[in-house]
């Protein structure tokens, strides 16, 4: 029965995504689809083994980036599959690895995960959390930039535990009232250190990598080789005498810059175009060689991979993908040159038209992973006053 | 005869299992983990050795943090029984009918999410916030006051969580003296002042020092107004383990603080127990 059914509702679902089936008719056959399965399968638990058994939780950043994924994936996905998407989130991507760690066994309880920077990626590897997907069962990945596949594909010997799913970049925010676009382009990084903000200034507490990457940029190196730490720390330290507040978190920053709190932050490139869009006089800053990232969905060791790689293949779909992006402001993973993208996508921050990412600067992740320990523990003395 | 004495065991088993299972065994794996070793990429290696707590003490770093906490804690309990006796008192001696929904108004932030209070603050000490729009509005400041991410603003988010429990230890310490005795001081000729200072004061430092021991030792363990309202520099202990144990991952050294925490708080319990008794304590978080 259960077979049938789910045959059943994949010839629809088939149907649904070759235009084949409204999408009134579709969400119409499935609801019919239940009811009769829940009817005639006799005790109630038909029903529900129909369309609950197959459940599984992606893990993300919270607020406008997990509404724009339940709004436009997951419950389309739902909709179009039964299969149920739990939409659970974490604080940050430090203290979700610590769960995954904490959990037994490790990672069991945890299924996908909306991860950003490639260094997290050789992470959950290095602790053995990760999946090796069937690239077959996914093919919507024909549409993904070839340079972020094989950016993951080379950590993990050849084979993928995640999917891109979007670009996003942390560079800088300021407030337009009170700071010029000259004077912030002319400063570029060193805007963070401009004695004319003191007291005025924030940024983010919890990633020593952001931090360090500016301050790298700002005493004239590169951020994946540094060859003078002293200046680095030296350079956070006089940016601690500027500092109002290291914030925690996307919610937090938002609420700064915002709130007239601070005026300059380094920021994520969509919580700004987030408040762009609600109207805030906020500018944004990428200066050479800008923090640049990737996200991905991370299947983790242990996860149902025939409901993972399905939903991921859903998520990949140009018109869920495009319509994600939108609502969380970074620019999808498909490839421009491929998949047409419309005018509010090709003004995102972080947007490459050419589909190859050239010029974007991500950080290397033996490098920083390998520092990760000594200069976490430096950062932290840095903000407590050390 | 032994089935009296099995009796009580039996009744209490599933509070100690419960206790046991939810408090004794985390403390003992925190106390475990922090003899460990942490691999460069996050993992723990099962290890007998005392480089965490040598890494701790070793560096000054961290001890000050512990200073630094302690400091703010004791600055807490100072401001907590300054604000909390006087209510205390009115709610002692007042007579209102009104005094049943007074005491209620004093637990109502408990009905509320510890989080959700903590951030209130930032739309009353920011610069857009509350007084800061108030007093820009009537003129009296040109530019906003900087009352938000400092210590002053962490006090504050200390002072609104905490002062409920003094204000009910000091309470119910009070409620406890017998007024005959006051009224008898009046007879034999004691003013007001000198009354309170002679017999309501000594008897209700019981509930004094219970509400002192409970703000001191949650102020100990909070990381919450720290993280929210505090600025550069303001992070207590908690922060810290906080960032050891999901920062870097560091779970032997975020125990080996914890761990380093825990003895301090427990010496300072175990002292007051001794000279004070901890049955003041339980008597008002009772009610």
């Amino acid at each position: 029965m259960k077979d049938k059914l789910d045959k059943k509702l994949d010839q629809m679902y088939e149907s649904y995504k070759a235009g084949q089936l409204s999408r009134r008719d579709f969400v119409k056959y499935v609801g019919i689809a239940g009811a009769a399965a829940g009817i005639m399968g006799g005790p109630f638990g038909m029903a529900g083994n129909a369309f609950a058994k197959n459940s599984i939780t992606v893990h993300s950043w919270g607020g406008s980036t997990s509404k724009a994924l339940k709004q436009f994936a997951f419950d389309p996905f739902t909709k179009a599959t039964g299969i149920n998407v739990v939409d659970a989130t974490f604080t940050g991507m430090d203290a979700f690895l610590t769960q995954v760690k904490a959990s037994f066994p490790p990672g069991g309880e945890f299924n996908i995960a909306h991860l950003s920077a490639v260094y997290d990626y050789l992470r959950y590897k290095d602790l053995g959390y990760n999946s090796v997907l069937d690239e077959s069962k996914i093919p919507n990945l024909k549409n993904v930039m070839p340079v972020m596949i094989n950016t993951l594909r080379n950590i993990t010997d050849g084979n993928l535990s995640a999917v891109p799913y979007d670009v996003g970049q942390t560079g800088i925010a300021y407030n337009l009232d009170n700071i010029s676009k000259e004077k912030a382009e002319k400063l570029g990084a060193s805007l963070l250190w401009d004695k004319d903000l003191n007291g005025r200034l924030g940024t983010w507490g919890g990633d020593y990598r952001t931090n360090m990457w500016y301050a790298a940029l700002h005493t004239g190196q590169s951020p994946n080789n540094i060859t003078r730490i002293n200046d680095v720390w030296d350079a956070l330290k006089e940016q601690r005498g500027l500092m109002k507040k290291y914030w925690a978190s996307g919610s937090e920053l938002m609420s700064l810059l915002a709130n007239g709190e601070i005026d300059a932050t380094v920021a994520w490139s969509g919580r700004v175009a987030a408040l762009q869009k609600q109207g805030h006089n906020i500018g944004y800053l990428a200066p050479n060689n800008t923090y640049s990232w990737m996200e991905y969905m991370y299947v983790i060791k242990g996860s149902d991979m025939n409901v993972a790689q399905k939903l991921l293949n859903f998520m990949l779909e140009p018109d869920a993908a495009i319509a994600v992006s939108k609502g969380q402001n970074y620019p999808p993973s498909l490839d421009p040159t491929k998949i047409a993208m419309p005018d509010e996508i090709k003004k995102l921050p972080a947007y490459d038209p050419t589909g190859t990412l050239k010029g974007y600067l991500f950080a290397d992740p033996a490098y920083w992973n390998s520092k990760q320990l000594e200069w976490g523990e430096k950062w932290d003395r840095i903000m407590a006053g050390s | 005869m032994k089935q009296k004495t099995l009796r009580p065991w039996l009744l209490l088993s599933p509070s100690l299992t419960a206790v046991l299972l939810i408090l004794v065994v985390p403390v003992c794996f925190v106390v475990v983990y922090s003899f460990w070793l942490r691999s460069p990429i996050g993992q723990d290696i099962p290890a007998f050795q005392f480089g965490n707590y040598g890494k701790f003490f070793a560096d000054f770093f961290y001890p000050s943090l512990l200073i630094r906490t302690i400091r703010v804690a004791l600055e807490t309990v100072l401001l907590c029984l300054v604000m909390g006796y006087i209510p205390a008192y009115f709610f002692y001696k007042t007579e209102s009918r009104f005094k049943p929904i007074l005491m209620i108004l004093v637990m109502l932030p408990f009905w509320i999410s510890f989080i959700i209070r903590t951030l209130s603050w930032i739309n009353i000490l920011g610069d857009s916030g509350l007084i800061n729009h108030v007093l820009l509005s009537i003129g009296l400041i040109d530019s906003p006051l900087s009352m938000l991410y400092n210590e002053g603003a962490v006090l504050m988010g200390l002072l609104q969580y905490l002062l409920p429990f003094m204000i009910l230890n000091i309470y119910v310490s009070l409620d406890g003296i017998d007024k005959s005795l006051i009224e008898a001081a009046k007879n034999l000729g004691c003013t007001e002042w000198q009354a309170f200072k002679e017999i309501t004061l000594p008897l209700s430092l019981p509930g004094v020092s219970a509400g002192c021991l409970l703000v001191f030792v949650l102020t100990c363990g909070t990381y919450l107004p720290p993280m929210i309202l505090g600025g550069p520099g303001n992070d207590m202990i908690a922060n810290l383990v906080f960032k050891r144990i999901i920062t870097t991952l560091d779970w032997p050294f975020g125990c080996a603080i914890s761990t380093i925490l825990l003895a301090l708080v427990g010496l300072i319990v175990f002292t007051y127990n001794k000279y004070m008794g901890i049955n003041q304590v339980f008597k008002s978080l009772g009610g």
